[in-house]
């Protein structure tokens, strides 16, 4: 008895309807592209969640840390000036377009 | 030196155990306490073992669906449950283990899964009973665990919510249309019904108060309500669905209470439950059997797969 197969794990990624963003939807394990997209399907795809699949290996996929919270996205929090909200303006000002 | 570690440790413990009480939800490479991690791994894995064995006693009856329908309805949900597996695998390994480790502690016989799935499944009946008690308790059980604190396991909870409805509905409406069937079909439907009652209430685990994980998890939000409570609610939202299709149920103490606008039943036979969580159930050997027959007949599928990824993907 052997479970020593060298299945990697690829995130999925769907999108839901033409023109949506792709979303995260979890994980398959395959041992090559076309099995991971063909497992993909069938985890993720079952019930019309998906018109377009994207997987990826999971090893490729470089992310920030939960300590980089503060340092690393600092430059958007001191920098207000780039929010709507920061310029103050009188009544008269209405915007361009709803 | 180790003093400071201590500190170090239970200052990161108290922040951990502040974003739980603030509801925050832990993602994967978040600081958890070790304990915490070990729990959910524990949790999780043995939830993930359950849907896979889950699929034995119904797929038994995939080839004996009486009607071309009831087979397709059959093969989808047994083809969902094996979904389940996969998404809360996924979802543990996010905590550091590898799916494979996890498979091989159950095929040794050191993991648990759900006792429910050591009883047979002796009629068609059973198949109903299954989707409208088993599933419904499951039901019960991941609604409550899609507010858990942690992100990957709440997350599959969500997805796997969704599809149990079907599951549900296929089953209920098995049993309702054998209620309204002959004599025959009728005594079928209830003899399921009779056998699968008191398994499905087990489900829930042991009484609070004899649940030794029980409150550590609840501290961590990982589990937000009792044992017991989750039952009682299950208990209340099925009786009456049975009621209304003729069906009743096997305990005499059962009874509703106006006052407290809930049920009132009997006893759990705890040694029973004892008996199957320890191996010694209906088909507990017959289960594990499957799975390792499983494992060796699928061994020259991955091995292939793995010859041609590494004949065209190295
Ligand atoms: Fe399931
Ligand atoms: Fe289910």
């Amino acid at each position: 008895m052997s479970t020593d197969t060298k299945l990697i794990t690829w995130e999925v990624f769907t999108q839901k309807k033409q023109g949506a963003a792709h979303e995260h939807a979890g994980s398959v394990k395959a041992t090559d592209p076309k099995m991971a997209l063909l497992n993909a399907r069938d985890v993720y795809g079952r019930r019309n969640e998906a018109i377009n699949m994207w997987v990826v290996p999971a090893f490729a996929i470089t992310a920030s840390t939960p300590e980089d919270v503060g340092p690393f996205f600092d430059p958007a929090n001191d920098k207000l000036y780039r929010n709507p909200n920061f310029y103050k303006l009188s009544n008269t000002y209405k915007p361009v377009a709803d | 030196m180790e003093a400071t570690v201590t500190a170090d440790m239970l200052e990161r413990e108290k922040a951990f155990n502040d974003r739980i009480a603030r509801g925050e939800v832990i993602e994967p490479k978040d600081w958890m306490p070790e304990r915490y991690r070990k729990q959910l791994i524990r949790m999780m894995s043995q939830h993930a073992h359950s849907e896979i064995v889950g699929m034995l006693p119904e797929g038994n009856w995939i080839t004996r669906a009486p009607s071309l329908s009831r087979k397709a309805s059959l093969l989808a949900k047994v083809q969902d449950e094996a979904g389940h597996g996969l998404y809360i695998y996924s979802a543990t390994e996010t905590l550091g283990v590898d799916r494979l480790e996890l498979t091989q502690q159950f095929l040794d016989g050191n993991a648990k899964y759900s006792s429910i799935f050591n009883y047979p499944t002796l009629s068609w009946a059973d198949i109903g009973a299954i989707g409208w008690l088993v599933d419904g308790a499951a039901i019960v059980n991941q609604t409550a665990l899609a507010k858990c604190s942690y992100g990957p396991y709440s997350r599959a909870m969500l997805r796997i919510c969704k599809e149990e409805n079907f599951h549900h509905k296929q089953g209920y409406q098995i049993l309702s249309i054998m209620m309204q069937g002959t004599a025959e079909q009728k005594e079928m439907a209830q003899d399921a019904v009779n056998r699968f009652w008191w398994p499905s209430l087990m489900m829930f685990g042991p009484s609070d108060a004899n649940s030794p994980n029980s409150e550590e998890l609840m501290r961590w939000k990982v589990k937000l309500h009792s044992n017991d409570d989750l039952r009682q609610r299950f208990i209340d939202r099925t009786v009456p669905q049975g009621e209304a299709i003729g069906l009743t149920f096997p305990d005499d103490k059962l009874k509703y209470s106006e006052t407290t606008r809930s049920y009132e039943w009997g006893q759990i036979n705890w040694d029973e439950f004892k008996a199957v969580v320890s191996g010694n159930g209906p088909c507990n050997k017959q289960r594990m059997q499957a799975r390792k027959t499983a494992e060796e007949n699928g061994q020259w599928v991955r091995a292939a797969a793995e010859a041609y990824a590494a004949k065209h993907y190295n």
